[in-house]
């Protein structure tokens, strides 16, 4: 048995630990998402985080876990700083600012030679554990549970789904944009900060315009709405490639048919949330 | 007291308001009227911080409201309704009646990340009043449906209640009965009276004449962005100049 599990984990390790990373970064962009901002920078902040907790294991010999706890700090720093004035746009606009801070990223850090320009980072220790994983998913998951659970979690459907009525409630609506946005910054940080330390090597193209659709995809995908959804998303879309591996050369655009049909037949993902949520609040008054 | 100053307002060359003043009594229903474009609407986004006015003062109870950004004026104690209804269609009744709540909820992250008492309390309290709030206009029984199922009258009822829910002194309504039938009319101006009751200073923008005299303390008449006439109802159906604004001067 115990044979059995070496085998499985030893073929598939690399597997696993990308469906927890993927689902990290969905619920990542569920946040913001939820809160009504389409960013796109979370695979920028995703590679500000896994740049940050590799340069400190290889270059400072820095402990693993205070390298993770950098890799969320990190990406949030940024956030703050470049959420001041790209939160004032939405819609599109913020989407093509986030995009636009992407791209910026990848040139800077293709033209710094202490991280390995544009060769990128190669040797990084093989640290992360399915432990690691899975403790930063489970984190993740109760921060967001515990939320949406609370004024914050409710301020921020309220700016998504009206923001002059959201600030006639009383609610101070950029702050709680940062806020969203943030968070999201840093736990798309962790997950780099985990990935970047089972993968070997990153470089400035691993975070991209790509990537960044995919967080997206995985997300809507899943479903944005719950916390569920994501994870779902993340798994899947994780997965799909490999189950389609028979398929050969035509596995990417069966790929991509199975997302437009999740798209036009589930339009908001496969996992709504929707009838959990209204049985929650009707048991929640009488209690 | 509610008082409005010389206020002044120019989008681009467009003088919208010309020194605008006016005073709302506390505990009173008082109306804003005019004909349309006269920048009555204007007047409540000046006063609830989403326009800049030019020049003048707005002052509750003495405290000044220009220059504070939105969520700070409805902390001070201003809630107000939208012409065109903006209720959260994809929250549940509960969920945009606690919205309103959410400047009175003063519990911190930590207590909401670890579920501490003093989280469970208030959310629980909250509830509680958000959903007297619902029953105070017969929504109580629908609070878990999403508010886009609701009918347009029920929609502004709402609306009405997540206001309320802010804790107002002074409740702005802009065209509360705007395309309700007459049942549903009298119904709301029970409603509104209702509201006063409890405490809070009424003041509305409304083109139902006979809602507004019959409901209303005291009457502001705006056209072209200046003040033409103030009063009580008696005096205003017999004002002049409101009646040249509305139907137009009288042949010689």
């Amino acid at each position: 048995m115990l044979e059995w599990l070496e085998t499985f984990w030893s073929t598939y390790n690399t597997l696993i630990l990308s469906i927890g990373i993927n689902s990290l970064l969905a619920l990542s962009i569920a946040l913001t998402l939820s809160c009504g901002l389409l960013s796109l920078a979370n695979a920028a902040f995703m590679g500000i985080g896994a740049y940050a907790a590799a340069t400190l294991t290889m270059q400072f010999n820095c402990p693993f876990e205070l390298a993770l706890i950098l890799s969320i700090l990190t990406p949030v720093c940024v956030a703050l700083l470049i959420g001041l004035p790209t939160l004032r746009l939405s819609g599109v606009y913020l989407a093509m600012a986030t995009l636009g801070f992407g791209e910026v990223l990848r040139v800077v850090i293709m033209n710094i030679d202490f991280i390995g320009g544009p060769m990128g980072l190669n040797g990084i220790p093989n640290l992360t554990s399915f432990w690691h994983v899975l403790a930063a998913l489970l984190l993740v998951v109760y921060l967001l549970w515990r939320l949406k659970a609370s004024k914050v979690g409710r301020a921020f459907v309220a700016i998504r789904e009206d923001e002059v009525a959201a600030k006639l409630m009383g609610i101070p609506v950029m702050q709680f944009k940062l806020l969203a946005f943030s968070l999201g910054a840093g736990i798309a940080g962790l997950a780099g900060g985990l990935n970047a330390h089972f993968t070997y090597t990153i470089g400035p193209n691993s975070y991209a315009f790509e990537n960044a659709v995919e967080i997206l995809t995985m997300a809507v995908f899943g479903g944005a709405n719950s916390l569920l959804g994501p994870i779902l998303g993340g798994t899947l879309l994780t997965l799909l490639p490999e189950v389609l591996r028979g398929l050969k050369e035509y596995r990417l655009a069966v790929n991509g048919l199975v997302l437009i049909l999740v798209v036009l037949y589930l339009p908001n993902g496969l996992w709504s949330g929707k009838s959990r949520r209204i049985k929650k609040s009707m048991t929640s008054v009488q209690g | 007291m509610f008082e409005i100053k010389n206020l002044s307002k120019n989008f681009g060359g467009l003088e919208i308001l010309k020194d605008v003043s006016l005073t709302v009594q506390k505990g009173s229903i008082s109306a804003l009227i005019g004909p349309n474009g006269a920048g009555k609407t204007t007047v409540f986004n000046c006063i609830t911080g989403l326009v800049k006015p030019n020049l003048g003062s707005i002052q509750l109870e003495g405290q000044e409201l220009i220059g504070l950004a939105s969520h700070q004026v409805t902390r001070l104690g201003v809630a107000r309704t939208f012409q065109n209804i903006r209720i959260f269609k994809e929250m549940t009744l509960l969920e945009n009646v606690l919205v309103g709540m959410h400047s009175h909820l003063n519990y911190g992250s930590k207590d909401w990340l670890l579920a501490r008492s003093s989280y469970k309390e208030q959310e629980k309290q909250a509830r509680e009043t958000a959903y007297e709030l619902l029953s105070l206009f017969g929504l109580h029984h629908q609070h878990a449906q999403t508010a886009n199922s609701l009918s347009y009258g029920e929609q502004r009822q709402l609306e009405f209640a997540r206001a309320l829910a802010t804790k107002p002194q002074l409740l702005l309504l802009d065209e509360p009965v705007a395309g309700m039938n007459a049942a549903e009319k009298s119904r709301l101006m029970k409603e509104v009276e209702l509201i006063r009751q409890r405490g809070v200073t009424i003041f509305l923008i409304e083109h139902d004449m006979r809602f507004v005299m019959e409901l209303c303390d005291q009457i502001t008449v705006l056209n072209f962005g200046q003040v033409i006439a103030q009063g009580e109802p008696e005096v205003i159906k017999n004002h002049p100049g409101v009646i040249e604004a509305y139907l137009g001067a009288v042949e010689a």
